[in-house]
Protein backbone atom coordinates (compact mmCIF):
# COMPACT_ATOMS: atom_id res chain seq x y z
CA UNK A 1 0.00 0.00 0.00
CA UNK A 2 2.67 2.55 -0.70
CA UNK A 3 0.91 5.01 -2.42
CA UNK A 4 -0.99 5.08 0.99
CA UNK A 5 2.24 7.26 1.79
CA UNK A 6 1.19 10.04 -0.83
CA UNK A 7 -2.11 10.78 1.40
CA UNK A 8 -0.02 11.23 4.00
CA UNK A 9 2.13 13.15 1.82
CA UNK A 10 -0.62 15.59 1.00
CA UNK A 11 -2.22 15.92 4.60
CA UNK A 12 1.61 16.61 5.63
CA UNK A 13 1.75 19.58 2.66
CA UNK A 14 -1.53 20.70 3.71
CA UNK A 15 -0.61 20.99 7.64
CA UNK A 16 1.49 23.14 6.70
CA UNK A 17 4.80 21.62 6.50
CA UNK A 18 5.23 22.87 2.88
CA UNK A 19 3.74 26.50 3.93
CA UNK A 20 6.13 29.24 4.84
CA UNK A 21 8.43 29.04 1.81
CA UNK A 22 8.22 30.77 -1.74
CA UNK A 23 4.28 29.98 -3.40
CA UNK A 24 5.62 27.42 -5.94
CA UNK A 25 5.49 28.26 -9.45
CA UNK A 26 2.32 26.46 -10.97
CA UNK A 27 3.47 24.69 -14.23
CA UNK A 28 1.85 24.77 -17.42
CA UNK A 29 2.40 28.64 -17.77
CA UNK A 30 4.55 29.74 -21.08
CA UNK A 31 6.19 31.80 -18.13
CA UNK A 32 9.88 32.64 -19.00
CA UNK A 33 12.71 31.89 -17.06
CA UNK A 34 13.22 34.07 -14.41
CA UNK A 35 16.42 36.26 -15.13
CA UNK A 36 19.59 34.77 -14.26
CA UNK A 37 21.05 31.90 -15.11
CA UNK A 38 19.41 30.68 -17.84
CA UNK A 39 22.06 27.78 -18.79
CA UNK A 40 20.43 23.91 -18.99
CA UNK A 41 21.60 22.27 -15.75
CA UNK A 42 24.26 19.99 -17.14
CA UNK A 43 23.69 16.26 -16.01
CA UNK A 44 26.09 14.67 -13.60
CA UNK A 45 28.17 17.28 -12.97
CA UNK A 46 30.39 17.87 -10.06
CA UNK A 47 29.61 20.93 -8.97
CA UNK A 48 25.57 22.28 -8.64
CA UNK A 49 24.03 23.01 -11.81
CA UNK A 50 21.90 26.62 -12.21
CA UNK A 51 19.35 26.56 -10.15
CA UNK A 52 15.62 27.90 -11.20
CA UNK A 53 12.09 26.94 -12.17
CA UNK A 54 13.02 27.13 -16.09
CA UNK A 55 16.39 24.47 -14.96
CA UNK A 56 14.10 22.47 -12.96
CA UNK A 57 11.43 21.88 -15.27
CA UNK A 58 13.82 20.99 -18.17
CA UNK A 59 15.21 18.52 -15.92
CA UNK A 60 12.05 16.77 -15.36
CA UNK A 61 11.28 17.19 -19.33
CA UNK A 62 13.89 14.05 -19.57
CA UNK A 63 11.96 12.14 -16.74
CA UNK A 64 10.38 9.39 -18.48
CA UNK A 65 7.30 7.67 -17.27
CA UNK A 66 7.58 4.24 -16.58
CA UNK A 67 4.84 2.76 -17.88
CA UNK A 68 4.24 4.78 -20.99
CA UNK A 69 8.39 5.25 -21.26
CA UNK A 70 7.59 7.82 -24.65
CA UNK A 71 6.12 10.60 -22.32
CA UNK A 72 8.15 12.27 -20.10
CA UNK A 73 6.47 13.67 -16.64
CA UNK A 74 6.13 17.22 -18.52
CA UNK A 75 4.62 15.79 -21.32
CA UNK A 76 2.16 13.47 -19.54
CA UNK A 77 0.52 17.11 -17.82
CA UNK A 78 1.75 15.13 -14.03
CA UNK A 79 3.73 18.06 -12.69
CA UNK A 80 1.84 20.08 -10.89
CA UNK A 81 4.01 22.85 -8.85
CA UNK A 82 7.42 23.31 -8.52
CA UNK A 83 8.87 25.46 -6.01
CA UNK A 84 12.27 26.39 -4.95
CA UNK A 85 13.03 27.33 -1.54
CA UNK A 86 14.67 31.07 -1.52
CA UNK A 87 17.35 30.02 0.53
CA UNK A 88 19.31 27.34 0.23
CA UNK A 89 16.58 24.50 1.37
CA UNK A 90 14.63 22.23 -0.63
CA UNK A 91 13.65 21.88 -4.60
CA UNK A 92 9.77 20.84 -3.99
CA UNK A 93 7.84 18.95 -7.23
CA UNK A 94 4.14 18.24 -6.35
CA UNK A 95 2.84 15.83 -9.21
CA UNK A 96 -0.70 14.81 -9.86
CA UNK A 97 -1.11 10.50 -10.31
CA UNK A 98 -2.98 9.64 -13.20
CA UNK A 99 -5.12 7.13 -11.51
CA UNK A 100 -5.58 6.59 -7.51
CA UNK A 101 -4.01 3.74 -7.21
CA UNK A 102 -1.11 4.11 -9.94
CA UNK A 103 1.90 1.79 -9.14
CA UNK A 104 3.93 3.49 -10.74
CA UNK A 105 3.73 6.82 -8.64
CA UNK A 106 6.69 5.85 -6.07
CA UNK A 107 9.16 5.25 -9.41
CA UNK A 108 8.39 8.63 -10.17
CA UNK A 109 8.79 10.39 -7.19
CA UNK A 110 12.16 8.63 -6.92
CA UNK A 111 13.14 8.97 -10.50
CA UNK A 112 12.46 13.34 -9.99
CA UNK A 113 14.28 13.06 -7.09
CA UNK A 114 17.44 11.07 -8.64
CA UNK A 115 17.39 13.52 -11.48
CA UNK A 116 17.25 16.80 -9.46
CA UNK A 117 19.76 15.83 -7.10
CA UNK A 118 22.64 17.27 -9.57
CA UNK A 119 21.31 20.76 -8.27
CA UNK A 120 22.44 20.30 -5.09
CA UNK A 121 19.25 20.98 -2.90
CA UNK A 122 17.23 18.61 -1.27
CA UNK A 123 14.62 17.17 -2.96
CA UNK A 124 10.81 17.05 -1.67
CA UNK A 125 8.43 15.04 -4.13
CA UNK A 126 4.14 15.24 -3.20
CA UNK A 127 1.19 13.92 -4.50
CA UNK A 128 -1.88 15.85 -4.65
CA UNK A 129 -5.13 15.53 -5.77
CA UNK A 130 -5.74 19.33 -5.83
CA UNK A 131 -6.65 19.04 -9.25
CA UNK A 132 -7.39 15.76 -10.77
CA UNK A 133 -5.05 14.74 -13.47
CA UNK A 134 -7.41 14.33 -16.56
CA UNK A 135 -6.34 13.01 -20.27
CA UNK A 136 -6.32 16.52 -21.42
CA UNK A 137 -3.37 18.00 -19.86
CA UNK A 138 -0.95 15.55 -21.90
CA UNK A 139 0.76 17.98 -24.11
CA UNK A 140 0.87 17.53 -28.10
CA UNK A 141 4.00 16.51 -28.29
CA UNK A 142 3.24 13.95 -25.76
CA UNK A 143 0.14 13.30 -27.72
CA UNK A 144 2.82 12.97 -31.00
CA UNK A 145 4.65 10.64 -29.39
CA UNK A 146 1.62 8.39 -27.85
CA UNK A 147 0.80 8.08 -31.70
CA UNK A 148 4.39 7.15 -33.00
CA UNK A 149 4.53 4.54 -30.35
CA UNK A 150 1.22 2.94 -31.46
CA UNK A 151 -1.18 4.09 -28.46
CA UNK A 152 -3.91 6.06 -29.55
CA UNK A 153 -4.34 9.50 -27.40
CA UNK A 154 -7.06 10.12 -25.94
CA UNK A 155 -9.76 12.32 -27.52
CA UNK A 156 -9.37 16.06 -27.58
CA UNK A 157 -12.15 16.74 -25.96
CA UNK A 158 -12.11 16.00 -22.64
CA UNK A 159 -14.54 13.31 -20.62
CA UNK A 160 -16.26 14.94 -17.71
CA UNK A 161 -16.58 13.75 -14.30
CA UNK A 162 -20.24 13.22 -14.92
CA UNK A 163 -19.64 10.67 -17.50
CA UNK A 164 -21.80 12.60 -20.25
CA UNK A 165 -18.99 10.84 -22.62
CA UNK A 166 -19.76 7.80 -22.63
CA UNK A 167 -17.10 5.14 -23.66
CA UNK A 168 -19.75 3.93 -26.63
CA UNK A 169 -20.86 6.90 -27.75
CA UNK A 170 -17.42 8.54 -27.83
CA UNK A 171 -16.09 10.09 -31.54
CA UNK A 172 -14.58 7.20 -32.78
CA UNK A 173 -10.71 6.57 -31.96
CA UNK A 174 -8.83 6.56 -34.61
CA UNK A 175 -6.02 3.61 -35.12
CA UNK A 176 -2.63 4.78 -34.49
CA UNK A 177 -1.52 1.70 -37.09
CA UNK A 178 -3.69 3.11 -40.12
CA UNK A 179 -5.57 6.05 -39.23
CA UNK A 180 -9.58 4.18 -39.63
CA UNK A 181 -11.93 5.53 -37.65
CA UNK A 182 -13.62 2.41 -37.78
CA UNK A 183 -12.65 1.07 -34.39
CA UNK A 184 -14.26 -0.66 -31.16
CA UNK A 185 -13.91 -0.97 -27.79
CA UNK A 186 -12.58 -4.20 -26.93
CA UNK A 187 -11.84 -3.84 -23.26
CA UNK A 188 -12.74 -0.81 -21.21
CA UNK A 189 -9.68 -2.06 -19.12
CA UNK A 190 -6.05 -2.74 -20.16
CA UNK A 191 -2.85 -3.37 -19.11
CA UNK A 192 -2.35 -0.40 -17.01
CA UNK A 193 -4.73 1.36 -15.25
CA UNK A 194 -4.61 4.58 -17.56
CA UNK A 195 -5.01 2.62 -20.98
CA UNK A 196 -7.81 0.64 -22.88
CA UNK A 197 -7.68 -1.68 -25.50
CA UNK A 198 -9.62 -1.41 -28.79
CA UNK A 199 -9.71 -3.13 -32.24
CA UNK A 200 -9.52 -1.90 -35.71
CA UNK A 201 -11.89 -3.32 -38.25
CA UNK A 202 -10.25 -1.92 -41.36
CA UNK A 203 -6.30 -3.22 -40.69
CA UNK A 204 -7.30 -5.71 -37.96
CA UNK A 205 -5.19 -4.20 -35.42
CA UNK A 206 -5.85 -4.32 -31.22
CA UNK A 207 -4.40 -1.46 -30.07
CA UNK A 208 -4.07 0.60 -26.50
CA UNK A 209 -5.74 4.24 -26.72
CA UNK A 210 -5.41 6.05 -23.37
CA UNK A 211 -8.36 5.83 -21.13
CA UNK A 212 -9.84 9.47 -21.20
CA UNK A 213 -10.70 10.44 -17.38
CA UNK B 1 -1.15 17.41 11.71
CA UNK B 2 -4.61 19.26 11.49
CA UNK B 3 -5.51 19.39 7.80
CA UNK B 4 -5.91 22.69 6.29
CA UNK B 5 -9.34 23.24 6.44
CA UNK B 6 -11.34 26.44 7.61
CA UNK B 7 -12.91 24.32 10.60
CA UNK B 8 -11.55 21.66 12.35
CA UNK B 9 -13.92 18.25 11.08
CA UNK B 10 -15.47 16.56 13.33
CA UNK B 11 -12.94 13.54 14.01
CA UNK B 12 -14.78 10.25 15.07
CA UNK B 13 -17.38 10.77 12.29
CA UNK B 14 -15.14 12.07 10.10
CA UNK B 15 -13.10 8.63 10.80
CA UNK B 16 -15.93 6.18 10.83
CA UNK B 17 -16.72 7.21 7.11
CA UNK B 18 -13.37 7.14 6.18
CA UNK B 19 -13.17 3.49 7.37
CA UNK B 20 -16.57 2.89 5.75
CA UNK B 21 -15.18 3.74 2.54
CA UNK B 22 -12.20 2.18 3.01
CA UNK B 23 -13.02 -0.84 4.00
CA UNK B 24 -16.06 -1.30 1.39
CA UNK B 25 -13.13 -0.64 -1.58
CA UNK B 26 -10.33 -2.86 -0.10
CA UNK B 27 -13.14 -6.09 0.15
CA UNK B 28 -14.48 -5.76 -3.35
CA UNK B 29 -10.87 -4.85 -4.58
CA UNK B 30 -9.11 -8.08 -3.05
CA UNK B 31 -12.60 -10.14 -3.91
CA UNK B 32 -12.21 -9.10 -7.52
CA UNK B 33 -8.72 -9.87 -7.17
CA UNK B 34 -9.73 -13.43 -6.92
CA UNK B 35 -10.78 -13.50 -10.32
CA UNK B 36 -7.19 -13.10 -11.66
CA UNK B 37 -6.17 -16.34 -13.55
CA UNK B 38 -9.47 -17.65 -13.51
CA UNK B 39 -11.99 -15.58 -15.14
CA UNK B 40 -14.54 -16.43 -17.85
CA UNK B 41 -13.04 -14.35 -20.92
CA UNK B 42 -9.06 -13.36 -21.09
CA UNK B 43 -10.67 -9.40 -21.50
CA UNK B 44 -12.66 -10.34 -18.41
CA UNK B 45 -9.17 -11.67 -16.02
CA UNK B 46 -7.66 -8.13 -17.64
CA UNK B 47 -11.26 -6.31 -16.54
CA UNK B 48 -11.48 -7.81 -12.87
CA UNK B 49 -7.29 -7.36 -12.29
CA UNK B 50 -7.53 -4.03 -13.61
CA UNK B 51 -10.98 -2.84 -11.18
CA UNK B 52 -9.15 -4.97 -8.26
CA UNK B 53 -6.18 -2.52 -8.59
CA UNK B 54 -8.32 0.47 -8.83
CA UNK B 55 -10.05 -0.14 -5.74
CA UNK B 56 -7.10 -1.47 -3.48
CA UNK B 57 -5.65 1.98 -4.61
CA UNK B 58 -8.65 3.67 -3.60
CA UNK B 59 -8.91 2.10 -0.29
CA UNK B 60 -4.95 2.60 0.20
CA UNK B 61 -5.59 6.61 -0.33
CA UNK B 62 -9.01 6.14 1.92
CA UNK B 63 -6.29 4.28 4.74
CA UNK B 64 -3.97 7.03 4.28
CA UNK B 65 -6.63 9.81 5.09
CA UNK B 66 -7.68 7.78 7.97
CA UNK B 67 -4.22 7.29 9.13
CA UNK B 68 -3.51 10.81 9.57
CA UNK B 69 -6.82 11.50 11.65
CA UNK B 70 -5.83 8.65 13.64
CA UNK B 71 -2.05 8.35 13.86
CA UNK B 72 -2.07 5.24 13.04
CA UNK B 73 -0.39 3.83 9.39
CA UNK B 74 -2.50 2.91 6.40
CA UNK B 75 -1.21 -0.96 6.39
CA UNK B 76 -1.35 -1.37 9.92
CA UNK B 77 -5.16 -0.22 9.39
CA UNK B 78 -5.80 -2.38 6.37
CA UNK B 79 -3.80 -5.52 7.76
CA UNK B 80 -4.14 -5.92 11.30
CA UNK B 81 -7.57 -5.76 12.60
CA UNK B 82 -9.95 -8.50 13.93
CA UNK B 83 -12.63 -9.65 10.86
CA UNK B 84 -15.41 -8.38 13.53
CA UNK B 85 -13.70 -4.77 12.92
CA UNK B 86 -13.94 -4.39 9.76
CA UNK B 87 -16.85 -1.69 8.84
CA UNK B 88 -17.57 -2.93 5.21
CA UNK B 89 -20.91 -3.65 4.04
CA UNK B 90 -22.57 -6.46 4.15
CA UNK B 91 -23.54 -6.62 0.16
CA UNK B 92 -19.71 -7.32 0.31
CA UNK B 93 -20.26 -10.50 2.83
CA UNK B 94 -21.30 -13.01 0.19
CA UNK B 95 -18.27 -14.87 -0.91
CA UNK B 96 -16.94 -14.62 -4.55
CA UNK B 97 -19.67 -17.04 -5.65
CA UNK B 98 -19.48 -17.15 -9.84
CA UNK B 99 -19.22 -14.90 -12.39
CA UNK B 100 -22.92 -13.36 -11.74
CA UNK B 101 -22.70 -13.03 -8.62
CA UNK B 102 -20.10 -11.29 -9.05
CA UNK B 103 -21.38 -9.08 -12.03
CA UNK B 104 -24.84 -8.69 -9.58
CA UNK B 105 -22.46 -7.38 -6.56
CA UNK B 106 -19.97 -5.53 -8.91
CA UNK B 107 -23.67 -3.32 -10.07
CA UNK B 108 -25.49 -2.94 -6.24
CA UNK B 109 -21.95 -1.93 -4.80
CA UNK B 110 -20.58 0.64 -8.15
CA UNK B 111 -24.32 2.29 -8.43
CA UNK B 112 -24.34 3.03 -4.42
CA UNK B 113 -20.77 3.77 -4.71
CA UNK B 114 -21.40 6.52 -6.95
CA UNK B 115 -24.45 7.99 -4.96
CA UNK B 116 -22.60 8.21 -2.27
CA UNK B 117 -19.04 9.96 -3.92
CA UNK B 118 -21.57 12.63 -5.40
CA UNK B 119 -22.81 13.27 -1.33
CA UNK B 120 -19.42 14.11 -0.81
CA UNK B 121 -18.29 16.27 -3.93
CA UNK B 122 -17.27 19.24 -3.02
CA UNK B 123 -17.31 18.84 0.50
CA UNK B 124 -15.45 21.03 3.21
CA UNK B 125 -12.96 18.29 4.51
CA UNK B 126 -10.74 19.32 1.35
CA UNK B 127 -8.27 16.19 1.63
CA UNK B 128 -11.44 14.30 0.79
CA UNK B 129 -13.39 16.22 -1.36
CA UNK B 130 -9.85 16.10 -3.45
CA UNK B 131 -9.95 12.57 -3.68
CA UNK B 132 -13.45 12.06 -4.13
CA UNK B 133 -12.93 13.99 -7.54
CA UNK B 134 -10.47 11.80 -8.19
CA UNK B 135 -12.41 8.97 -7.40
CA UNK B 136 -15.56 9.57 -9.55
CA UNK B 137 -13.90 9.64 -12.65
CA UNK B 138 -12.26 6.21 -12.25
CA UNK B 139 -15.24 4.85 -10.95
CA UNK B 140 -17.80 5.59 -13.49
CA UNK B 141 -16.01 2.98 -15.65
CA UNK B 142 -16.31 0.62 -13.12
CA UNK B 143 -19.86 1.24 -13.17
CA UNK B 144 -19.74 1.50 -17.04
CA UNK B 145 -18.24 -2.51 -16.84
CA UNK B 146 -21.01 -3.47 -14.39
CA UNK B 147 -24.13 -2.11 -16.46
CA UNK B 148 -22.93 -3.90 -19.54
CA UNK B 149 -22.62 -7.25 -17.98
CA UNK B 150 -25.75 -7.10 -15.76
CA UNK B 151 -27.58 -6.27 -20.04
CA UNK B 152 -26.06 -9.28 -20.94
CA UNK B 153 -26.78 -11.94 -18.64
CA UNK B 154 -30.01 -10.29 -18.08
CA UNK B 155 -30.99 -10.79 -22.08
CA UNK B 156 -29.71 -14.30 -21.92
CA UNK B 157 -32.44 -16.35 -20.62
CA UNK B 158 -31.56 -19.43 -19.52
CA UNK B 159 -28.64 -20.50 -17.23
CA UNK B 160 -27.08 -16.83 -17.52
CA UNK B 161 -30.67 -14.84 -16.46
CA UNK B 162 -31.41 -17.50 -14.20
CA UNK B 163 -27.30 -17.26 -12.41
CA UNK B 164 -28.19 -13.72 -12.42
CA UNK B 165 -31.78 -13.81 -10.79
CA UNK B 166 -30.22 -16.65 -7.96
CA UNK B 167 -27.67 -14.19 -7.12
CA UNK B 168 -29.50 -11.04 -6.53
CA UNK B 169 -32.15 -12.76 -4.35
CA UNK B 170 -29.17 -13.68 -2.53
CA UNK B 171 -27.31 -10.11 -2.38
CA UNK B 172 -31.54 -8.63 -1.48
CA UNK B 173 -31.46 -8.60 1.85
CA UNK B 174 -27.84 -6.74 2.08
CA UNK B 175 -28.28 -4.68 -0.98
CA UNK B 176 -28.97 -1.14 0.70
CA UNK B 177 -26.06 -1.98 3.25
CA UNK B 178 -24.00 0.98 1.55
CA UNK B 179 -26.02 3.56 3.05
CA UNK B 180 -26.36 1.93 6.90
CA UNK B 181 -26.37 5.42 8.49
CA UNK B 182 -22.97 6.30 9.88
CA UNK B 183 -22.26 7.36 13.61
CA UNK B 184 -22.93 10.91 14.26
CA UNK B 185 -23.99 12.02 10.94
CA UNK B 186 -25.33 15.36 11.82
CA UNK B 187 -21.56 16.49 12.31
CA UNK B 188 -20.81 15.63 8.95
CA UNK B 189 -23.43 17.02 7.10
CA UNK B 190 -23.47 20.05 9.72
CA UNK B 191 -19.52 20.57 9.00
CA UNK B 192 -20.30 20.47 5.14
CA UNK B 193 -18.52 17.07 4.71
CA UNK B 194 -21.68 15.18 3.70
CA UNK B 195 -24.29 16.49 1.91
CA UNK B 196 -27.17 14.24 2.74
CA UNK B 197 -28.22 11.56 5.23
CA UNK B 198 -27.58 8.27 3.78
CA UNK B 199 -31.50 7.39 4.23
CA UNK B 200 -31.91 9.99 1.51
CA UNK B 201 -28.78 9.03 -0.10
CA UNK B 202 -30.51 5.48 -0.74
CA UNK B 203 -33.31 6.85 -1.89
CA UNK B 204 -31.40 8.47 -4.52
CA UNK B 205 -29.80 4.79 -5.67
CA UNK B 206 -33.17 3.45 -5.54
CA UNK B 207 -34.37 5.82 -8.03
CA UNK B 208 -30.97 5.58 -9.81
CA UNK B 209 -31.24 2.01 -10.09
CA UNK B 210 -34.67 1.45 -11.00
CA UNK B 211 -35.01 2.26 -14.84
CA UNK B 212 -31.90 -0.07 -15.26
CA UNK B 213 -33.01 -3.04 -13.12
CA UNK B 214 -36.57 -2.42 -15.01
CA UNK B 215 -35.12 -1.94 -18.02
CA UNK B 216 -33.73 -5.94 -17.93
CA UNK B 217 -37.12 -6.98 -15.98
CA UNK B 218 -35.00 -7.52 -13.13
CA UNK B 219 -36.50 -7.04 -9.71
CA UNK B 220 -35.48 -4.03 -6.86
CA UNK B 221 -34.08 -5.11 -3.82
CA UNK B 222 -35.87 -4.52 -0.85
CA UNK B 223 -35.10 -2.18 1.78
CA UNK B 224 -31.76 -3.66 4.02
CA UNK B 225 -32.91 -6.48 6.30
CA UNK B 226 -31.55 -4.87 9.55
CA UNK B 227 -30.36 -1.42 8.82
CA UNK B 228 -28.67 -0.74 11.65
CA UNK B 229 -26.44 -3.27 11.75
CA UNK B 230 -25.62 -3.47 8.09
CA UNK B 231 -21.55 -3.34 8.56
CA UNK B 232 -21.83 -5.45 11.32
CA UNK B 233 -21.58 -9.23 11.75
CA UNK B 234 -19.35 -10.47 8.78
CA UNK B 235 -20.07 -13.70 8.56
CA UNK B 236 -18.02 -17.30 7.33
CA UNK B 237 -17.05 -15.76 3.99
CA UNK B 238 -15.19 -12.70 5.32
CA UNK B 239 -13.81 -14.66 7.76
CA UNK B 240 -11.90 -16.74 5.03
CA UNK B 241 -11.23 -13.68 2.93
CA UNK B 242 -9.73 -12.12 5.83
CA UNK B 243 -7.68 -14.79 6.32
CA UNK B 244 -6.68 -14.80 2.64
CA UNK B 245 -5.88 -10.94 2.39
CA UNK B 246 -4.04 -11.63 6.13
CA UNK B 247 -2.24 -14.58 5.49
CA UNK B 248 0.94 -12.91 4.28
CA UNK B 249 1.09 -10.28 7.00
CA UNK B 250 0.35 -12.67 9.68
CA UNK B 251 3.55 -14.89 8.21
CA UNK B 252 5.81 -12.76 9.23
CA UNK B 253 4.82 -9.66 11.44
CA UNK B 254 6.18 -6.80 11.10
CA UNK B 255 8.89 -7.88 8.06
CA UNK B 256 9.68 -5.08 5.99
CA UNK B 257 9.58 -5.26 1.95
Amino acid sequence: MSEAGTQIGIARARAGSIAGSATPAPVGSATPAPTGSATPAPTGSATPAALDDAAVLAALGEVMDPELPMLSVVDLGIVHRVGIDPADGPIRVEILPTFVGCPALELIKAAIADRLAPFGRPVEVTATFEVPWTTERISDDGRRALLAAGIAPPPATPADAAGSVLIGLEPRVPCPHCGSRRTVLENVFGPTQCRTIRYCADCRQPFEAIKPV
Amino acid sequence: MTPNVTAAPPATALAALLRSMADDEFVIGFSDSEWTGIAPLLEEDVAMSSLAQDELGHAAALYGLLATLTGSDPDTLAYDREPADYRHCRLLDHGRGDWAMTIARRFLYDSADAIRLEGLAGGSWAPLAELVGKLIREERYHRMHAEAWLERLARRSGEPRDRLLAALEALAPDAATVFTPLPDEPALIGAGILAAPMHELEARWCATIAPILAGSDLPMPPPARDPERGRLDHGDAFRWLWGEFTSVRRADPGATW
